[in-house]
């Protein structure tokens, strides 16, 4: 099987994995210093880069692919599970090195995100996965951003040298519950994941907090949830990640909407999961992580999130005793309740309303949406109608009406 | 009038020079050499001349940052709105604090633009391998919206000083021989090569990293608009791609489950292999990982379990694990469990022959953003975990059992206890194992007066000096 083959195998075998991260790392370059020679190849800068887009609308950082398809696991919903019938491939250690260098060199892309199938043992797949890593790194001095997956249960000295030579680890949580776990994954150990995550925290902070202690994953860890293939409804999922991001240090969490695979299970749903679910579930992430809302807040509607609007607005529209809040002697935290307004919109609020009364064209100037924050929001110029934000209109006004497209979807 | 539009420094020093000599910003016709700008050449000579050693004027770095990039913009007025932006910052320093400013609004609005239009050049910049005599070479085209190729060739540098490699663009092209960064006028497309041999390997990637079933152009399009496809090899894809989307899903969908493939060996867990009495140490503590009596192990990482040998004659009893403790799996090991070891040493009780384990064996706690709240375990709790900690006694059968605060107290007596009255004095239980009640050493750390901590301190070490004759004893 020629590369071409082989790597149109395992990319689609790899797609499932949402993450595509290249951020966050510890800055490096290979540019001369005082006049000597290039260093090895490569760098990271911080920020990560997306390369390319694909039509799906998810970003193409990395070279994301499995090394081997080939799988001793029958979890249901993975297209590479044991009993699925879908073509089998294997990287050498070499192929995939080579290959990160090419389209490395083009500027194709920021790295490398290297996963598995497990083959033979835990040990076994995660020796051939550092391999990969420790080629890049020690042969060619690569500095660009490597992603490994660790397997659990794979020896600790492995997961040591793998957080030497990667930027970030990452394991995947897969279901936000044990039991519909052990039913679609019947090989996989919810228990062993998250000890697994936790060791991966431990050896984050010591590496963190010693100066002279080995590097380790300076990226940190992040963790995938399938969305939709079980019955677990948004508020256990959200409730997840709250206790993932506050026990492992996690950067992130990704959701990755159920969606249909070639040569599927009968025991998974037929139906894809509705991409606007996964859409909400990032956006109440972000309003956990960046906006001082909790679970209960956000999923106090209910078990499931709106479909028709975003989470923030349907607290809102729950909570409007809070409002209206007026835009010179709101706090920060309470700016950053009103819909329409952004972390970057309400600094700037906070800044210029020292030096003005903040009227309509500001805020329009700042590229605010006026439609959606005057009803909340008492401004120099603007006295929002209690009435209207009492009524049953304030709903229509907000939520244009579902588009066929959308339902297309 | 400047070198050309991308000449920060030469504006800079000209700005400074008008504003020390009150050249309002009406006054200024800014104009750049070559490039075919309209006024270059015509006002050259009647530019006010800049005196050579421009004066120094203090503004804040911030401006300097925000001019230094939006300057690069293609908008010919770049110039007068950040020398007018200049002048109020020189008489005002706290003028960039009004976010909602007009010049201010449109000066970050320029900049944003151009910091976009320099992300997206080191993205989209597409090498392609030319063989030449003293080896490969990689040239790439590229068309930017902004005058960015001087500000953005370093990042190039910096990722891929090993090659030797151009970028040419309409305005300006870029070298880089390995050693040193050129600057050259700019170039045409037919300049760069037409091809790679390894863009059909690129194309294969980009195909097969697509998921058909679900489409989201819109997504895409905001993030890598049209104007970047026709350099972009893989864009010839997208059309074909999205036109096929539905189809391939549907197809997906409405496929009949096919037959599980069979003979595949599966990878078994290892299962733990039971002690034959039962009853030791390590067999309890293989078991209680499995425990499911109460709800807290859904949150917790793992049982964590005592520690210690296995014949101590004393065991020391706690409320729970804290957040290090659920993360190692092993008890003691934060912050109250430093303290205690600090205490213990005091009272000369011998550690390594003390045997340490909690009440409650899974960490209770309210995640806040990154970081776990501990929580009291309930009543129920308590309970639910006694006989874990019951068996652990029957198997070590320890001389003294010590308990560190409430939760423990109870746990061990079995009946709620008040601390301040239980404290200090050695009790015999019903199972007629001698009990030395004390407080919990997150009670000290939690103390705010550094007075009441000391004697608090004192005090407990004194309780655990009672401990000590029990070891000794052996």
């Amino acid at each position: 099987m020629d590369i071409a083959a082989k790597l149109a195998i395992l990319a689609d075998a790899a797609k499932y994995d949402a993450s595509c991260a290249s951020s966050g790392t510890s800055k490096r370059h290979s540019a001369p210093v005082r006049g000597g020679a290039a260093r090895g190849l490569g760098s990271t800068e911080g920020a990560g880069i997306c390369h390319s887009y694909a039509p799906d609308g998810r970003c193409i950082s990395l070279l994301k692919v499995l090394l081997t398809n080939a799988c001793a696991f029958d979890c249901l919903y993975c297209v590479n599970r044991a009993s699925s019938n879908v073509a089998r491939a294997r990287f050498s250690v070499r192929e995939v090195v080579d290959l990160t260098l090419d389209f490395y060199r083009r500027n194709y892309i920021e790295g490398l995100f290297l996963s598995s199938g497990v083959i033979r043992s835990p040990d076994y797949t995660m020796e051939q996965v550092v391999r990969v890593a420790k080629s890049l790194r020690l042969d060619h001095g690569f500095k660009g951003y490597i992603h490994l997956k660790t397997i659990p249960d794979a020896a600790p000295e492995l997961i040591s040298e793998a957080g030497l030579y990667a930027d970030r680890l990452s394991i995947n949580i897969e279901l936000p519950d044990e039991t519909s776990l052990k039913r679609l994954a019947p090989e996989k150990d919810g228990r062993s994941v998250r000890k697994a995550m936790a060791g991966l925290r431990g050896r984050i902070e010591e590496a963190k907090a010693e100066r002279r202690a080995p590097r380790f994953a300076p990226a940190g860890q992040s963790t995938q949830m399938i969305v939709g293939a079980d019955a677990a409804d948004d508020h256990a999922i959200l409730k997840t990640s709250s206790t993932l991001y506050a026990g492992y240090q996690l950067r992130r969490v990704y959701y990755s909407a159920f969606s249909p695979i070639p040569d599927a299970s009968a025991a998974l749903p037929l139906k894809p999961a509705p991409l606007m679910r996964e859409h909400r579930l990032y956006q109440a992430d972000w309003l956990m992580r960046f906006y001082g809302f909790s679970v209960e807040e956000i999923t106090e509607g209910g078990g499931m999130l709106d479909l028709a609007m975003d989470p923030k607005l349907a607290w809102a529209l729950r909570n409007r005793h809070f409002f209206p809040l007026d835009v010179q002697r709101a706090s920060r935290e309470e700016l950053m309740r009103v819909p329409g307004l952004g972390k970057t919109t309400v600094d700037r609020i906070l800044s210029a309303r020292r030096f003005r009364a903040i009227r309509s064209a500001d805020l329009a100037r700042l590229r605010v949406s006026l439609a959606k924050v005057t009803p909340f929001l008492r401004l120099a110029d603007h006295r929002p109608s209690i009435a209207l934000l009492d009524s049953g209109r304030l709903v229509e006004r907000l939520v244009p009406p579902p588009r066929q497209l959308a339902l297309a979807l | 009038m400047l070198a050309g539009p991308a000449d920060v420094a030469g504006w800079r020093t000209a700005a400074r020079s008008l504003l020390a000599d009150g050249v309002p910003a009406e006054a200024v016709v800014w104009s750049t050499g070559g490039h075919g700008d309209l006024f270059a050449g015509a006002d050259a000579g009647d530019a006010p001349a800049c005196s050579a050693s421009a004066p120094s004027i203090s503004v804040p770095r911030e401006f300097v940052e925000l001019a230094g990039v939006g300057l690069l913009h293609s908008d010919p007025g770049r110039f007068d709105l950040f020398y007018r932006l200049l002048a109020r910052v020189a008489a005002n320093r706290t003028a960039l604090g009004d976010a909602a400013d007009p010049d201010l609004v449109r000066a970050r609005a320029l900049a944003k633009a151009v910091r976009r239009d320099k992300h997206k050049m080191t993205a989209f910049v597409r090498f392609r391998e030319v063989a030449t005599e003293a080896g490969p070479r990689f040239v790439a085209w590229f068309e930017p919206d902004h005058h960015i190729v001087e500000a953005t060739a370093p990042f190039f540098v910096r990722r891929f000083a090993a090659m030797r490699w151009s970028i040419l663009t309409p305005e300006r092209s870029a070298h880089w021989d390995g050693a040193d960064l050129m600057f050259a006028e700019g170039a045409r497309r037919a300049d760069a090569p037409d091809g790679d041999a390894l863009e059909a390997v690129w194309r294969t990637y980009y195909a097969n990293i697509f998921n058909p079933a679900r489409l989201k152009v819109s997504a895409m399009r905001a993030e890598m608009p049209k104007k970047y496809w026709r350099n972009l090899p893989e864009a010839s894809l997208i059309s074909p791609m999205i036109a096929e989307a539905a189809r391939r899903t549907s197809a997906m969908v409405a496929a009949e489950p096919p037959v599980p493939k069979k003979g595949q060996r599966l990878m078994s867990k290892p299962i733990a292999p039971l002690s034959p009495d039962g009853n030791d140490i390590d067999a309890l503590r293989e078991e209680v990982d499995g425990c499911r009596n109460c709800p807290l192990w859904a949150d917790a990482t793992q049982a964590v379990f005592g520690e210690g040998p296995d014949d101590a004659e004393v065991v020391v009893v706690g409320e729970q694990p804290g957040d290090r403790e659920d993360i190692a799996g092993r008890p003691f090991v934060g912050p109250a469990g430093a303290l205690f070891d600090r205490a213990a040493e005091a009272a000369g009780l011998d550690r390594s022959r003390v045997y340490v384990t909690n009440a409650v064996k899974h960490f209770k706690f309210e995640p806040r953003g990154k970081f776990r709240l501990h929580k009291s375990p309930s009543t129920s709790e308590i309970a639910a975990c006694r006989p874990w900690l019951a068996r652990e006694l029957s198997t070590i059968r320890p001389r003294l059992v010590v308990a560190m605060g409430a939760t423990a107290a109870r746990a061990v007596i079995g009946k709620p206890v008040k601390i301040g009255e239980a404290r200090g004095r050695l009790t015999t239980s019903a199972e007629g194992v001698e009990v030395l009640v004390t407080v919990h050493p997150s009670f000290l750390l939690r103390l705010p007066d550094e007075a009441r901590k000391r004697e608090e301190y004192d005090r407990f070490v004194a309780d655990l000096g009672l401990a000590a004759p029990f070891v000794k004893a052996a």
